[in-house]
């Protein structure tokens, strides 16, 4: 491993080496945050079991992310300190709790442990939501907030997003 | 293994100059100011510089205005010139520059817009060149100051110059006016192109030290004779006037040695381009790739490239990891948290802005270095594609 300086050891193994990056086939919940603009979008998938008492846990989780190294890294501990816990468990997870897996990050790089959290939220959202289950309050404020930031952004950069469609689309033409 | 891809960000200083240089920093340390023979044999040393610089520029040895950098060589031109003429003719100022300009032109403007003065920014065609009939449309007869970059520092692409100058000129005669005046930030361009100023047509050229395998904290503005400026930087009357503070001997030394060194450096030019054309073509055949800006009328050295679904970041971090040094205009990398300015006026996608690299070579670029490059980095792209949502 080669030394960085503005990056934790952690960090840098996190993102070298990604275990749970990937896609989910049929997962039982997705979470979106992100926008291209910005330069960070991340997908968080979810694979909920059944405990023996009964009690929804995460069985897997995947993820897949366009974005920085640390976007990478808070991805990369978020799906794995999520796996084998129980929702109400997994919910405690917060932006801060991404920091410390990662031995810190940069204050200018906060914001992709932030957006890390939010996939989460909304990856829980989307299963509790579809499974018609009970959505926490605070769990819903939090999703609120979340898609009222992306529609504002999305506003914000319209004439961007649309061609970014195109040019994506474009690209698949080609190849 | 390392290998560095950075030479628009920085060069290593040449062994040749660091010897001219090493003197200077040891026994002939003397003030160039004081009259006796320590200072005198400083003093002589600057003068020999300045008239290494003037050839390469073809302009007289007091049109050579040394600076710290760059940044404050363009500073000098932009505050300088703008406030010199409205001092002399009362008028409502208005500058005309590129969207594609150094931070160190865009923000001394924007700080000239907060106090008034009017700004418009020439977009840039799809290849990353102005149209010059851009100019002639938004001149107007309180235009004081027409900012250029020569060649721009990511996409390397060469703007028109002497075209803009003759329109500059034209609407000078007509209007009888001593202004714009016309000044080109010429860094990423002295080691590669023709900087003539009498062919160029400009008013004010501004060139850098640390760009050309001479030291850092350097830099110098070609000022022509009679241009309407004045100081910023006020003292002991350093530099004709215009730029006050005992001078850098050991960096103005490194300098003139590094400007005086670009005409016997020909022959890698076309190890250069060779390194740059191969470079291109090896990796366009990687998926999703994309070079940024034109071909045509484009530095040697400079390779702007980006990969479907892939963020510049993560890419030019994975690429540090193999001890390979490049750059990237990714918002990731900004404190802004915007991509480039400069992609941006390119109308690329925000796709192909954030997943920028920019690899720019150098005199010291070997083929090795380039192997390596071409071995690793489509490994790499992959690795990372294969983390993005983005699948092409």
């Amino acid at each position: 491993m080669k030394k960085s300086n503005f990056y934790s050891k952690k960090v840098m193994e996190n993102f070298r080496n990604p275990k749970n990056y990937g896609e989910i086939k049929n997962p039982d919940g997705v979470g979106k945050v992100g926008n291209i603009y910005c330069g960070d979008v991340m997908w968080l998938y979810l694979k909920v079991g059944k405990k023996q008492g009964g009690q929804d846990y995460i069985k897997d989780a995947k993820f897949q992310t366009y974005g920085c190294l640390a976007a990478v890294a808070s991805s990369n501990v978020l799906a794995q300190s999520i796996k084998n816990k129980t929702i109400d468990q997994a919910l405690k997870t917060d932006r801060q709790k991404i920091v410390r897996e990662l031995d810190g990050l940069p204050p200018l790089k906060i914001h992709c442990s932030v957006l890390a959290a939010d996939a989460l939220y909304e990856a829980i959202y989307d299963y509790l939501l579809k499974n018609k289950k009970k959505i926490p309050d605070n769990l819903l404020k939090k999703h609120l907030a979340i898609e009222k930031e992306k529609k504002e952004i999305e506003k914000r950069y319209k004439g961007w997003t649309e061609m970014e469609k195109k040019s994506l689309k474009n690209e698949k033409n080609k190849f | 293994m390392k290998a560095y891809f950075d030479y628009a960000a920085t060069t290593p200083i040449d062994p040749r100059v660091l010897r001219a240089m090493t003197p200077f920093l040891k026994k002939e340390f003397g003030n160039a100011s004081s009259i006796h023979q320590l200072g005198q044999n400083a003093r002589i040393a600057i003068d020999q510089a300045r008239e290494k610089i003037a050839q390469f520029l073809n302009c007289q040895i007091q049109e050579i205005i040394f600076t710290g950098s760059a940044t404050e060589a363009n500073n000098l031109a932009i505050f300088g010139s703008t406030k010199r003429i409205i001092k002399d003719q009362p008028i409502n100022p208005h500058i005309i520059t590129t969207e594609i300009e150094h931070h160190s032109v865009l923000h001394p403007i924007e700080k000239l817009r907060t106090d008034g003065v009017k700004a418009t920014f020439i977009s840039p065609q799809k290849n990353g060149i102005v149209d010059p009939k851009d100019f002639k449309k938004a001149l107007t007869k309180n235009t004081v100051l027409v900012s250029v970059i020569y060649a721009n520092n990511e996409i390397g692409a060469i703007q028109p110059l002497k075209e803009i100058a003759g329109i500059i000129n034209g609407f000078k005669q007509s209007q009888k006016s001593k202004f714009p005046v016309f000044h080109t930030d010429a860094v990423q361009a002295i080691n590669y192109l023709d900087c003539d100023v009498k062919k160029l047509g400009v008013d004010l050229l501004t060139l850098s030290g640390h760009k050309i395998c001479g030291p850092k904290g350097i830099g110098a503005l070609f000022v022509k004779k009679d241009a309407p400026i004045e100081a910023l930087i006020f003292g002991g009357g350093h530099e004709f006037g215009l730029r006050s503070g005992t001078e850098n001997v050991p960096g103005i030394v490194g300098l003139g040695e590094a400007i005086e060194m670009i005409k016997g450096h020909k022959k890698d030019l076309n190890k250069i381009i060779d390194f740059r054309d191969r470079i291109i073509e090896s990796l366009l055949k990687v998926r999703g790739a994309e070079i940024s800006g034109g071909i045509e009328n484009r530095l040697p050295n400079n390779i702007n490239i980006s990969f479907a679904g892939v963020e510049g970041e993560s890419l030019l971090m994975a690429l540090d990891q193999e001890g390979i040094f490049v750059s990237t205009g990714s918002a990731c990398s900004s404190k802004d948290l915007k991509p480039s300015h400069v992609l941006q006026a390119l109308g690329l996608s925000p796709n192909r802005a954030h997943g920028s690299l920019r690899i720019t070579l150098g005199r010291y670029t070997t083929k090795k270095e380039v192997d390596y490059l071409l071995k690793k980095l489509p490994v790499i792209v992959e690795k990372i594609r294969a983390i993005s949502p983005f699948k092409i």
